[in-house]
């Protein structure tokens, strides 16, 4: 709120669009800052070099770790091989996420927003480059006031080409996770990649380059939704980036403290220097308490502590607390932490639940499998001399490496009864053998006859059953049997 | 707005636009400048895509645009492509013989597809979309073939038709009993009766059954068999199955025998070619009535 009444005050009276201040952020060093610098190592170390990470599936078969395959309709994820129609597992990896983020916001608030969110990691990376190039919060003023000398184009130039270069990789390795990366590498140097593949690096160069370069915490403010939902999700136990006022207030300069206290009156610890709002990627006051703007990347925190080694005063005057924690010790009461309540134990639980499920479920997936539909229309043919005639399209499903045989037959059918499957020779018996090519389906056609003269009721319930020799599995789908009934 | 009085909203400290509807005023929370920009950007878009992409209606054309794209010329090409695909597959259809094409699993999956989508396109509308067929168009899911349910058969009817004038034609025609005046009124009826009674219809109480069983000898087992099953050469059917392709009732039997109905199936050779014939001539067989 104080930001959009500083904003308005900047406005033409006439104009219904305000220019936001641009943000300087300093430079910190602390342990928050640490901790963002070793998160943007790793999670940008992945991103980056994720995809030439190789895996062995065998001759024929992509090599690489983490592989979004189009062509051949195929998710790769080292061991784990995602098939069309399961992409139920990236709903539940969703769900997973959703609830993780959910159990951050009850843990220490947005944990997210300051730390992973990458938006936040690619603007640390792109500030880090300018603070390099253009030097620190002071010297980027200063250099912006002045007017173009070369010192300042060339400042500019070579800070804008290595912002494009790390957006331009940045798109680079996007497209290498939906290709074999060495080959695609290759490719797109010699330009003989898909034009696909040249889009996207473009756009997401582009995106990369504005969002981390230009729009920044605009991004945060007037774009993410999160900011607005995550203030639903928090509760008075969670932790946040707190300016404990019981201890700050009333704020005056250094001197003027040391001043009233020598006259036995109360002065905070807080000195006013603005430390915090300076080294503040986002450009809030967290003085002014939990607000929208403030992403909680702790930055401030380190900047505080900074202060307070100087002067001499314990660190902490901002931390990661709560609300009601300051009240009470205000009032002269111990501060509560509660990190195990129902809420952080009811996320935990459903996140060990969903993943556990999807664990089971990937781990024991059989190697065969098989769906059945029934013909929906004729249901039942009857033929001559009174047998019936149902109709089947069964899809066999064989995820080995290699061809497989599988014996198809059924069951729950009366004695005379007859399966065959068009195009496969039918033999004395009704196990019927069907050969499924690597790695993919094959649909079928199958009759099943009932024997002739066999009075069948209306609907009758039969299954088909695929033998794996192989594994030695068995797969049993439930179906039914139509006639005309008695 | 520039004349209008400033003025600050007590609880929020944000100025208000100065407009009142029924006591309510609209606090000035202002956008930031970028949003007009990307407007603006959108408008120099637009005027762009003009210039390259076919956009604006004339009266009986449109502009083309610089680039000269063209969605329907897109989906031709890519038509053409898929067809140059297919031919490669129509090629391998034309070198199979029928039962190879049933055989190799590959080959199978070609003519099932193309077979389906050229029944629904071309003998769905008589045959019916599940080949159940209706009154007078066989049903193609049972085992009673008039003409034979062999691959080469149905393949062979496919392609040159039922009394459809093709010099290969299937042909065959019933004689008007009734009509013509071949056998008597009451003959009929005996006849008649005796064909129900062997497909399992009550027959008509009064009817003589042996003189229908002499009628039927004398006039009938020439083409549909001494047994009444049907002859396939002379394109008799058989009587006692389960499927007629007339109404199966004493009366609809009295009416066929009395003034018979005859249908017409086209010959397809010319107009599908061998490829979509035999793909055709597959997915029937493939239906479960084959034999």
């Amino acid at each position: 709120m104080k930001k959009t009444a500083k904003a308005i005050a900047e406005t033409d009276d006439d104009s219904w669009f305000v220019s936001d201040a641009k943000i300087y952020p300093m430079a910190t060093k602390g342990l928050f800052r640490n901790i963002k610098w070793a998160i943007l190592f790793i999670t940008l170390g992945l991103y980056y070099f994720l995809p030439f990470i190789r895996w062995d599936r065998g001759e024929g078969f992509p090599n690489q770790a983490v592989l979004i395959d189009f062509e051949r309709a195929r998710g790769y994820f080292f061991f784990i091989e995602i098939w069309p129609q399961e992409v139920y597992y990236l709903t539940g990896l969703l769900v997973i996420a959703a609830v993780a983020l959910f159990l951050m916001n009850a843990v220490a608030g947005r944990l997210w927003c300051g730390y992973l969110c990458p938006q936040t990691v690619w603007t640390d990376l792109f500030l880090k480059i300018e603070n390099w190039v253009e030097g620190d919060r002071r010297k980027r003023i200063a250099l912006d006031k002045q007017p173009w000398t070369l010192n300042k184009i060339s400042r500019k130039a070579v800070k804008h080409f290595l912002w494009l270069m790390v957006a331009w990789w940045t798109g680079g390795a996007w497209v290498l996770y939906f290709h074999d990366a060495p080959t695609l590498v290759v490719d797109l140097l010699t330009f003989t990649a898909p034009i696909g593949a040249y889009v996207w690096i473009g756009i997401l160069t582009f995106t990369t380059y504005s969002l981390a370069g230009f729009m920044r915490e605009q991004v945060c403010t007037y774009m993410c939704p999160w900011p607005r939902i995550q203030a639903a999700l928090t509760d008075e136990y969670a932790l946040n980036v707190t300016y404990r006022y019981d201890r700050g207030e009333p704020r005056m300069h250094l001197k003027e403290a040391q001043k009233k206290q020598a006259d036995g009156e109360k002065a905070g610890d807080c000195i006013d220097c603005n430390q915090c709002v300076h080294v503040c990627p986002t450009g809030v006051d967290i003085r002014d308490g939990l607000q929208l703007g403030c992403i909680q990347c702790g930055l401030c925190i380190d900047a505080c502590d900074n202060v307070m080694m100087k002067i001499g005063k314990p660190k902490g005057l901002i931390g990661y607390d709560t609300d009601m924690n300051i009240e009470r010790r205000e009032r002269g009461e111990k501060p509560i932490y509660r990190f195990i309540r129902p809420r952080t134990i009811v996320y935990v639980l459903i996140i060990g639940l969903i993943s556990g499920l999807m664990l089971y479920k990937l781990t024991n997936r059989d190697l065969s499998n098989l769906t059945v539909v029934h013909d929906r229309n004729p249901l039942y043919v009857n033929l001559r001399g009174g047998a019936v005639r149902n109709g089947y399209t069964l899809r066999l499903y064989n995820r080995y490496k290699q061809p497989q045989e599988f014996i198809l037959s059924i069951k729950g059918m009366p004695e005379g009864s007859q399966l065959k499957v068009v195009g496969e020779k039918t033999g004395t018996s009704n196990d019927i053998p069907v050969v499924v090519d690597p790695d993919t389906t094959r649909e079928i056609r199958a009759l099943v006859f009932s024997p002739k003269g066999s009075k069948m009721p209306e609907s009758h319930d039969m299954q088909f059953v695929l033998h794996d020799p192989k594994a030695g599995t068995e797969v049993v789908i439930g179906d039914f049997f139509r006639a005309k009934g008695n | 707005m520039a004349d209008h009085n400033k003025e600050v909203d007590q609880i929020t400290g944000v100025e208000t636009t100065g407009h009142e509807w029924d006591g309510l005023k609209e606090l000035n929370n202002p956008l930031p400048k970028w949003w007009l920009y990307i407007f603006y950007g959108c408008i120099v878009w637009a005027i762009g895509y003009w210039v390259l992409m076919p956009s604006w209606p004339l009266v009986s054309d449109y502009t083309k645009g610089v680039l000269g794209s063209s969605q329907r010329a897109e989906a031709t090409a890519e038509f053409q492509a898929a067809q140059a695909e297919r031919a490669k597959m129509g090629e391998k259809l034309m070198q199979a013989s029928l039962q190879e094409i049933e055989d190799t699993p590959e080959l199978l999956e070609f003519a099932m597809a193309q077979g389906k989508i050229a029944f629904g396109d071309n003998c769905a509308p008589c045959h019916g979309t599940s080949a159940t067929g209706a009154l007078g168009y066989p049903n193609l899911q049972d085992d009673a073939w008039i003409w034979g349910g062999s691959l080469d058969d149905i393949n062979y009817t496919i392609s040159y038709g039922i009394r459809s004038g093709n010099d290969d034609e299937r042909y065959a025609e019933m004689s008007a009993f009734g009509r013509d005046e071949i056998l008597s009124k009451e003959e009929i009826v005996n006849v008649s009766s005796y064909v129900a009674k062997i497909a399992g219809i009550d027959p008509d109480p009064k009817a003589d059954l042996d003189a229908g069983a002499v009628l039927f000898e004398e006039n009938c087992a020439a083409c549909h068999g001494e047994d009444a099953k049907g002859l396939r050469d002379a394109g008799g059917p058989d009587l006692t199955a389960p499927n007629y392709l007339y109404k199966r009732s004493l009366e609809g039997i009295e009416a066929q025998v009395t003034s018979p109905k005859h249908g017409v199936m086209p010959a397809w050779i010319d107009r599908l070619g061998e490829t979509t014939v035999k793909s055709l001539a597959v997915y029937v067989h493939s239906l479960g009535g084959g034999e």
